[in-house]
């Protein structure tokens, strides 16, 4: 929580100043009913016109001076919690990219995306309310008790009763009525996924015909969701009536007390109302007062969930300086590597130990999780391996900075990512690239036509993930992203299997006559598309039970034979 | 066009008048027995008159009237509160329901035209918006004007000189409230505008982290989030200080009129012409005055935001016709297998004719394979063969009668259709198989399942066939979902079938079961089969290759491979890549 408040740099001023003008305002305005209550007692008693419309005057300045306070305040609230938010977005996201991914899975990206958007906003608002009101209320509160008893110390007791019994109401409702908000979002939920879902399952339940049964379900949903909102109604709509009546029965005995005083001369009339004056305006300070309780609650919530993501240190340092490669090593070395995730039973992989060299093209083959994407993610890094080295170049990749590895890899993913921006943007990710280079990638990747064909070609705009686009050109887009960036390494992780065939087998052809030099790891489920690798890594649950070519595993490695067979090549080529 | 909003959201609320009728007797007595509050507290004050000169009686009556009418203002104040909640939710249930209900029964043409994201949001936040603004309008509009109105009317009466001053400083509060909230709409607007592109571009780049990291452009990522940053610093701070403007301004036009009745009153009393408990009267109410304006301004934008957005739930209602139905449709009991599609013409923009021609005829049991490039029209096809679509000429017919003069209930129920989106409700595994017949019993749930080869990895589930399938279907992986859709098919038991896509996205092990499961399906039934992989279709009866919308080739696997076309080429890039 601490580490929070350096983010107030530069705005310590506004910080500091804004709640002393609050303060002056909220002192000015306590002074209000004691002027008024002279003005009865004193003007109008001794008939002295004088002395009123002086009082008046001095009304009205203590309200522009407090003015003059109050929109002080409320500037330097609004720009300090700004700025604060600034400052804390910012770092908070560099922080993010900071930690290492198996930190941030952890974590869980949709949470670190709801830290850095409504969390940090939750704490700037609390900031913004801090500043305007945290001192104002209260003071009012304690202030008004205060003045009560100057004027009389006896009557003044009254507020003693009455201004706890106020925030228990206000207490008690906000407590039970808090939770049943909950509930009403839960059943918003509902009514947003049941939306959701007969919105995509259109075609299924017109297929089954159970568009009426749908419209029941919803109507009861929505039913039960307006029942709720009227219950919760009956109780958060106590607050205002119980309140007012308190302070309406605390002014009752305030003039009734008074009453007797004054009989004995002990109190004046316009020090009664000025009483109960302070009364009204301690009911107004304690609603407002539980108001920002709320919001500081919502915002002390949100500052702890960010902090704990500043206090995460990254879990993958970094080297100081790149580990020089070695002459004629491999390009790619898994040197017994095994594997475990975070808080997982048992090891994903097992004792993989197999070379490429460069220029070459690996195949990753193997069932549905038996670790062939995880494999990928360890030779770029995405995670360090529990056991053995993950080399490159004859360099382990833990002796190389994040940008010294990632330069020598392209990767892409199997579900393809494209951002917000144009074609252009999403093939050189702020990288400077010429012109020249990706049109050579669009080729390759079999993406040239209809980049060409849209009417802005690079620059046509890409809408947020790619929405726009079909399931092949995004994959597609991606496979050039990665070509643009020529990198030594190219990984695909299964990255075309929204292609049609012939468009797959041409991009096969060109990822081999185009791409001298660059080694190339495929990793697919189907045999078909890794048989004419120069290796094959087979994985079965994680370990590796073959690595060779297509021919040699087929003779040596049973669960190789299988996949073929399941696959129709093994018939097919004792067929041919 | 908001005269006709306002109009239809009347019509919505007429069921609940009796809820409206007791809101707004409650708010009239909810604003009389506030306002008469301070007038007993006056009256109660002006039996004090000084030492050994105070009524007690007097101090007595008024105290104990005070209480009265504050316990009666406090219980109307409630009731008010639970009558226009009722109203509000009901009506904003109703017609939340109704565009709903135009949803479900809407042709697809609607909602596939439609964003889904959309639509949702009209269900859910617009739904929610109009409940809002209903609530707030009723009850703080009514009792809003009901106290100014009363104010004036207590204060013309005690004291007509006051209450004019108090009437002649009222327009500075509207006007500055008007001016504050000019000046406001525009930078909330940059502001939301701000927010909304800070959240897409978080929420883009950090769940594609590790794109981000592997292409090492987080440089970049972090240059773009400043910018956007240093965007919403300028419009937040300045939309947050703007709207922040209103509270002090308010206090300070009411500290205005708070000192001119106190003067003025103060001089009055010096004259005689009121008494010192009428006066703190006048301070009370003068005190409360200006509330009530700046609830009532607030509550205005809250309203108009509620009217557009009951503008927009009512589009839905309006724009989405009920798929029509012939009065006298048929709904055939049985059904032959036989299909036959002649010269139907296609497409979804005018513009771009997507199905031209088109001819296919099925036989009873038999096996039509369709392939073809991505975008040649075979999901369109099925479309058209489920009447999710109608044809724009030709005819489809099924054992010859035409589809158009069908119930589209009875021609749907004919086929079962495994797509490759598998959808899944939220609910058991159990009413998820049993989707299309609710009242089958456990035991043909089970065989289903079994002969859908589901209930092996169904029984090892936590909760068995009760296990409660998460949104999504998250807690299965595709093939596991693929098998359930199946076995929900399988249940039904329909003459035919459409299968398209249905293997792709699913491992080579499971896609072995799930192939097994289809050979189960398709014995003995008409079945049309989209596929990507030639080597599952083989054996059909018939391929039909199409090519933009029109039939390039037909026949079966051998003798499409011996006419050495688009088949034959397709077949062979395969096998090269394969």
């Amino acid at each position: 929580m601490k580490r929070l408040f350096r983010y107030f740099d530069g705005y310590r001023k506004q910080l500091i100043l804004g709640p002393v003008f609050k303060l002056t305002e909220a002192i000015l305005e306590l002074f209000v009913p004691l002027i008024m209550a002279s003005i009865i007692d004193k003007g109008i008693a001794n008939g002295d016109v004088r002395f009123i419309i002086g009082h008046g005057v001095l009304l009205l300045l203590l309200g522009a001076v407090g003015l003059g306070c109050a929109l002080t305040c409320q500037y330097f609230a609004a720009v300090c919690a700004h700025g604060f938010g600034r400052s804390l977005r910012r770092d908070l996201y560099r922080h993010v990219f900071s930690l290492s991914q198996e930190q941030c899975g952890k974590i869980g990206t949709n949470s670190l995306i709801t830290r850095l958007t409504n969390d940090v906003t939750q704490v700037q608002t609390g900031v913004n309310m801090f500043i305007r009101l945290a001192v104002r209320a209260p003071f009012l509160t304690i202030g008004s008790i205060v003045m009560a008893f100057t004027i009389n110390a006896k009557i003044a007791l009254v507020f003693l009763v009455s201004t706890p019994l106020i925030m228990l109401v206000l207490y008690l409702v906000t407590k039970k009525s808090l939770p049943q908000y909950a509930r009403i979002q839960r059943g918003q939920d509902t009514i947003a996924r049941l939306s959701g879902e007969n919105l995509e399952g259109a075609r299924v339940i017109r297929a089954f015909s159970k568009q009426e049964d749908e419209i029941r379900d919803f109507r009861r949903a929505g039913d039960d969701l307006a029942a709720l909102t009227v219950r919760v109604g009956r109780l958060s709509a106590l607050l205002n009536p119980v309140t007012s009546v308190i302070v309406n029965l605390a002014i009752a005995a305030i003039v009734w007390a008074g009453a007797g005083t004054a009989q004995t001369g002990g109190i004046e009339q316009g020090e009664i109302i000025a009483l109960v004056n302070y009364m009204t305006q301690t009911l107004l300070a304690l609603i407002v007062l539980a108001n920002i309780i709320v919001v500081f609650t919502k915002a002390l919530a949100g500052a702890k969930r960010i902090s704990t993501v500043l206090e995460t240190e990254s879990s993958m340092p970094q080297p100081e300086q790149d580990g020089t490669e070695p002459k004629g090593a491999d390009c790619i070395r898994f040197f017994h590597v095994s594997f475990r995730y975070p808080d997982a039973g048992e090891d994903a992989l097992e004792d993989l130990d197999f070379s490429v060299k460069r220029g070459q093209t690996l195949g990753i083959i193997g069932g549905t999780g038996c670790g062939k994407t995880t494999t990928a993610r360890l030779l770029c890094r995405a995670y360090d391996a529990s056991q053995g080295t993950v080399l490159i170049n004859g360099v382990s990749v833990r002796e190389r900075s994040a940008a010294a590895l990632h330069k020598k890899i392209g990767i892409v993913p199997q579900t393809p990512r494209l951002f917000t921006g144009t074609v252009r943007s999403n093939l050189t990710l702020g990288a400077d690239v010429p012109d020249a280079q990706l049109w050579q990638a669009l080729e390759i990747a079999q993406a040239a036509d209809f980049v060409r064909e849209k009417p802005g070609a690079l620059d046509e705009p890409v809408r947020e993930g790619g929405k726009n686009l079909s399931g092949g050109q995004k994959q597609r887009l991606a496979i050039a992203r990665a070509l643009a960036k020529r990198p030594e390494i190219l990984i695909l992780d299964d990255a075309s299997s929204a292609l049609d065939y012939a468009t797959d087998a041409a991009l096969r052809r060109a990822l081999r006559e185009k791409t001298q030099g660059m080694t190339v790891v495929m990793i697919s489920q189907r045999a078909s598309a890794l048989k004419h690798a120069d290796r094959i890594l087979v994985l079965d649950d994680g370990r590796q039970c073959g690595f060779g070519t297509h021919e040699q595993l087929l003779a040596e490695c049973s669960v190789y034979r299988e996949i073929c067979r399941s696959q129709g090549i093994a018939a097919k080529e004792a067929a041919e | 066009m908001k005269r006709v909003v306002l109009k239809r959201v009347v019509r919505y609320a007429k069921p609940y008048r009796g809820c409206f009728a007791g809101g707004c007797v409650c708010a009239i007595f909810y604003v009389l027995f506030t306002l008469l509050g301070p007038v007993f507290i006056g009256n109660a004050v002006d039996c004090i008159l000084g030492a050994g000169r105070v009524d007690f009686a007097g101090v007595t009556k008024w105290l104990l009237l005070l209480c009265a009418s504050v316990l009666l203002a406090a219980l109307s104040q409630w009731e008010m509160n639970v009558c226009t909640r009722k109203l509000s939710a009901a009506v904003s249930n109703d017609m939340r329901s109704d565009a709903f209900c135009a949803v479900s029964r809407a042709p697809l043409r609607c909602i596939d035209g439609h964003s889904h994201g959309d639509i949702i949001s009209r269900l859910v936040n617009d739904a929610d918006f109009v409940s809002d603004g209903l609530l707030q309008g009723l009850t703080q509009l009514l009792p809003g004007v009901a106290t100014i109105l009363g104010t004036l009317v207590v204060m013309l009466v005690l004291n007509p000189v006051i209450a004019l001053v108090v009437v002649l400083v009222t327009p500075l509060s509207i006007a500055f409230a008007g001016f504050v909230a000019k000046r406001t709409t525009g930078f909330f607007r940059a502001q939301s505008e701000a927010q909304g592109r800070m959240s897409g571009f978080v929420n883009e780049t950090v769940s594609g982290q590790d794109v981000i990291r592997a292409f090492g452009s987080e440089e970049h990522c972090f240059e773009e989030l400043d910018k956007i940053c240093d965007e919403l610093y300028e419009t937040g701070r300045k939309s947050v200080f703007y709207s922040s403007v209103t509270n002090p301004g308010t206090r300070f036009v009411n500290s205005i009129v708070y000192a001119a009745v106190g003067v003025i009153g103060a001089l009055s009393a010096v004259s005689g012409s009121i008494t010192v408990g009428q006066l703190s009267c006048f301070l009370t109410y003068a005190n409360q005055y200006t509330k009530p304006f700046n609830e009532v301004t607030g509550v205005l934008a809250q309203i108009q935001a509620a009217a557009a957005s009951a503008e927009r739930i009512l589009q839905i209602i309006d724009e989405y016709p009920a798929e029509e139905e012939a009065p006298d449709a048929l709904q055939p009991n049985t059904c032959g297998g036989r299909v036959s599609v002649e010269n139907v013409c296609f497409s979804y923009t005018p513009s771009v004719r997507l199905i031209e021609n088109f001819n296919l005829e099925a036989k009873p049991g038999q096996r039509i394979a369709i392939v073809g490039k991505t975008g040649c029209g075979k999901t369109t096809l099925i479309n058209l063969l489920m009447r999710f679509y109608d044809a724009d000429s030709g005819t489809i017919a099924v054992d010859g009668t035409d589809i158009l003069r069908m119930k589209r209930s009875a021609l749907r129920g004919m086929y079962g259709m495994v797509l490759q989106e598998t959808w899944l409700k939220s609910a058991s595994v159990r009413d998820n198989i049993a989707y299309g017949r609710p009242d089958a019993s456990d035991e043909e749930i089970r065989s289903a399942a079994k002969a859908a080869h589901a209930d092996g990895f169904i029984r090892r589930l936590p909760q068995g066939y009760d296990t409660i399938i998460t949104p999504g279907g998250g807690n299965l992986s595709a093939g596991q979902k693929q098998l359930l859709c199946i076995a929900r098919i399988l249940l039904c038991r329909p003459e035919m079938l459409i299968l398209d896509e249905a293997t792709s996205n699913i491992d080579t092990r499971t896609e072995m079961l799930v192939q097994k499961a289809f050979e189960t399906l398709m014995q003995g039934r008409t079945s049309f089969v989209v596929a990507h992989r030639l080597s599952t279709i083989e054996s059909a009866d018939r391929i039909i290759v199409m090519d933009a919308g029109r039939i390039a080739e037909q026949g079966t696997h051998e003798e499409l491979l011996a006419k050495n076309g688009v088949y034959a080429n397709l077949y062979r890039s395969q096998l090269a890549a394969e």
